[in-house]
């Protein structure tokens, strides 16, 4: 748009195109209609979703892939209620993002006027700010206000509500005067980012102490782009990491000082060596409890240094020993710097790092093989297609069975190329996330693994996918059940299995993916697997969906049960005799 | 930032925020959805329009106060946070009673008020209004003094508070 706006739908989107939008995820209604008109003109490509929830996942992967914000516009009501999802998937992953709303008219506000909902009240508590505008004149500068407290501090969604008449060239409340320069009035935000270097220092001394260290490297990891540095203090210092299901490639699985992912679904080795730690250094890390177990069994013998962004995070669950709060990536330099002036110390960690490489020996990830009449193992279609694929491709995942898998047993060698729901744990998140990444990095192959319930959730944003031109590809591992639920009703319920069984032959995958504009296959035999993910990475000029029929009886292993210390690991069948 | 006391259950905490449409809801929602309780809750706009200034008294066996002063920080709309110490804050509330007052009773209810300082605001042939400004303490104790009268309705502000002056307790 290269005139200068004249009313408020145009300033909203100037606005936006001075922000760099280059990409919006939306679908127009009522309320937001006016704003549609000025998109024609604009240099934003605007991406027609088919369900609202699909755009705020869309601008969520897009988020992550990209690490600049996503932006997802909607109109007012459902399509706000609709987006209400993944706002709060976005809020507890800390993601940026910035959804437009549109709203009714500010005279028709409160009167329970058509397709109104109170936006702003409903999305409160899962946004990390939101704002109702209730003048023209304001747009530019809330929109400016927007971006800034969605990407600064700890990142989070941001949500702007616009009412109708505001916006619509046809009402005089439209009206307002274009100025280039808008200042921010936030009297009450002010991200801090610097580390309190008597903080930094008192860490660094701890860490040189300590003989049994664990650094424990969470998602703030990756916001704050810090994976070359946390690279360099790890190398300077020879202390393992674990990385969180939220910060998978922030440290390379290839590394010997990787130790992979912590938690209820960690491995043995992960687990233990945070259980075992005498020092746990945790950046831009939460204590999930998913990552802690029970919070009185967790780490006994561990002192605390946490660093994180979010001054509340710090204490929230744990008393840290040394807290500090600013960005991880200015920490993790400032660790460095003082190890590189004070030397790395002297503790002995021979015993530690033995026990480690004895850990890792005797409890490797491990799945019984596949036998003859069975169906395909999950682990094994996951690890035949980490193996067929370019080392950077992007993996998004839903939530459940294959999101555990495809964290355990592909290979994470860089940042960002992992896009899950850690937090909300929203099913249904790969097919709309991996969208979004596939729009921001369109060079890159994107594959989503998706489970069979996660899929029919949202499935029909193939269909975005396929018209708008975005050829990422689907490794459905389908085993009729939602399977996470299963296992605990297996595990935990006396396999008295409830509502947890789907349907063996409906939908018709294959079908349903062609009928999409995908290019459709089903893989039931272990021969099969390899011959259809190389056609899959070769088909560039549409969605591909490969339906892989698993076995309903596998089970995600190890397992901390719910409400049970990390102690409590259960390992695969296999492992249960050996000495730990 | 001040530690509580361990005596103390209650803390108060002065709350400059901006003075705009919503914020009150967003202040309340935060304590209702991280299950922080609040004891009272006083809010009117400071000398500057901009800005209004909440007096909030916390139940610190709800939630520990630091987490409660770092999630309020959080709040875009929030400005400054200060957290009064009781030993270190001027506290007033004001009360509003209607008290039953039969004519030979009423010399003893007079008496009481005048000790406290309160004031008559209105008389009715079998009750009476009266109004009592005064540090929260002193308000619960009159309260329990009128209760043997008979408490027909009552109605108090909840506290406001600013620091204290130099060394004033």
């Amino acid at each position: 748009m290269t005139t200068t706006p004249k009313d408020g739908g145009q300033a909203l989107i100037r606005a936006l195109e001075n922000e760099g939008v280059d990409l919006l995820f939306g679908l127009p209604g009522g309320a937001i209609l006016p704003v549609y008109d000025p998109l024609i003109d604009s240099s934003i490509r605007h991406v027609l979703v088919r369900h609202e929830q699909g755009a705020g996942h869309m601008a969520s992967g897009y988020a992550h892939a990209t690490g600049r914000p996503g932006v997802a516009m909607v109109t007012s009501g459902p399509a706000a209620t609709n987006i209400v999802t993944a706002l709060c998937d976005a809020h507890l992953d800390s993601v940026p993002l910035v959804c437009i709303t549109g709203q009714v008219p500010l005279g028709a506000i409160g009167t329970d006027a058509f397709q109104e909902c109170d936006t702003t009240g409903i999305t409160m508590s899962v946004t990390k700010h939101n704002f109702l505008v209730t003048d023209a004149q304001d747009i530019p500068r809330t929109i400016k206000e927007a971006f800034h407290i969605a990407t600064t501090g700890r990142p989070g969604p941001v949500l702007v509500d616009i009412p109708k008449d505001i916006v619509d060239p046809n009402n005089p409340h439209s009206a307002m005067e274009w100025t280039d320069d808008v200042e921010m009035d936030l009297p009450g935000y002010h991200p801090n980012i610097e580390v309190d270097p008597a903080g930094i220092a008192a860490a660094a001394d701890l860490m040189r102490a300590a003989e049994r260290p664990v650094l424990y490297v969470g998602g703030g990891i990756l916001k704050a782009r810090a994976a070359e540095a946390l690279r360099q203090l790890v190398e300077m210092t020879g202390i393992h990491v674990v990385t969180t299901l939220m910060a998978r490639g922030a440290f390379p699985d290839s590394h010997e000082l990787c130790l992979g992912m912590p938690g209820m679904h960690g491995n043995f080795t992960a687990v233990t060596a945070m259980q075992e730690a005498d020092l746990l250094i945790a950046l831009g890390a939460r204590f999930d409890d998913r990552v802690t177990g029970r919070i009185d069994g967790f780490a006994p013998d561990a002192r605390i240094i946490h660093i994180d962004i979010d001054g509340a995070e710090l204490g929230k669950v744990l008393r840290p020993d040394i807290a500090i709060q600013g960005d991880c990536r200015l920490a993790v330099e400032a660790l460095v710097a003082d190890f590189s002036a004070n030397g790395t110390g002297d503790a002995d960690r021979s015993a530690w790092r033995s026990r480690i490489s004895g850990w890792q020996e005797r409890f490797p990830l491990a799945y019984e093989p596949w036998g003859p009449g069975q169906a395909l193992k999950p682990q094994y279609v996951i690890e035949r297609l980490r193996d067929l694929t370019p080392d950077d491709t992007i993996v998004a995942s839903g939530v459940g069975q294959h999101q555990m898998w495809a964290s355990q047993y592909w290979n994470f060698d860089h940042p960002y190329t992992w896009i899950n729901s850690g937090g909300l744990g929203t099913m249904g998140y790969a097919i709309p996330a991996a969208i979004g990444a596939k729009a921001g990095m369109p060079d890159r192959m994107v594959w989503a693994v998706d489970g069979d319930g996660c899929f029919q959730m949202t499935a029909q944003e193939l269909v975005t996918a396929t018209v708008e031109g975005f050829p990422i590809k689907v490794a459905l591992i389908n085993n009729s059940y939602l399977g996470m639920v299963r296992q605990w009703q297996e595990m935990f319920y006396d396999e008295r299995f409830s509502e947890v069984f789907l349907s063996k032959d409906v939908p018709d995958y294959k079908l349903w993916a062609q009928s999409m504009g995908c290019e459709g296959m089903r893989v039931d035999d272990p021969d099969e697997i390899d011959a259809a993910i190389t056609k899959a990475n070769e088909i560039d000029d549409r969605p591909v969906v490969i339906d892989f029929r698993v076995m309903a009886e596998e089970k995600v292993y190890p397992m901390v049960p719910a409400g049970a210390t990390n102690w409590d690991l259960v390992v695969p069948p296999s492992q249960a005799d050996l000495p730990r | 930032m001040n530690v509580a006391a361990p005596e103390y259950r209650y803390h108060t905490l002065v709350v400059t925020v901006e003075n705009k449409a919503g914020v009150l809801a967003r202040v309340a929602g935060l304590f209702a959805r991280r299950g922080f309780n609040i004891e009272s809750l006083a809010v009117a706009p400071t000398d500057d329009d901009l800005f209004s200034r909440l007096t909030i008294v916390v139940d610190i066996e709800s939630a520990p106060l630091d987490q409660v002063v770092k999630q309020l920080d959080k709040l875009v709309n929030v400005v400054e946070i200060r957290e009064l110490h009781p030993g270190y804050a001027v506290e007033r509330e004001l009360m509003i009673v209607t008290v039953e007052a039969e004519p030979h009773r009423r010399d003893e209810l007079v008496e009481h008020l005048d000790r406290a300082g309160g004031k008559v605001l209105s008389v009715g042939t079998d009750s009476m209004m009266l109004s009592l400004v005064g540090p929260p303490k002193r308000i619960d104790e009159f309260e329990n003094l009128l209760r043997p009268f008979g408490i027909v309705e009552l109605q108090r502000t909840g506290r406001v508070a600013l620091a204290a002056l130099d060394g004033e307790h």
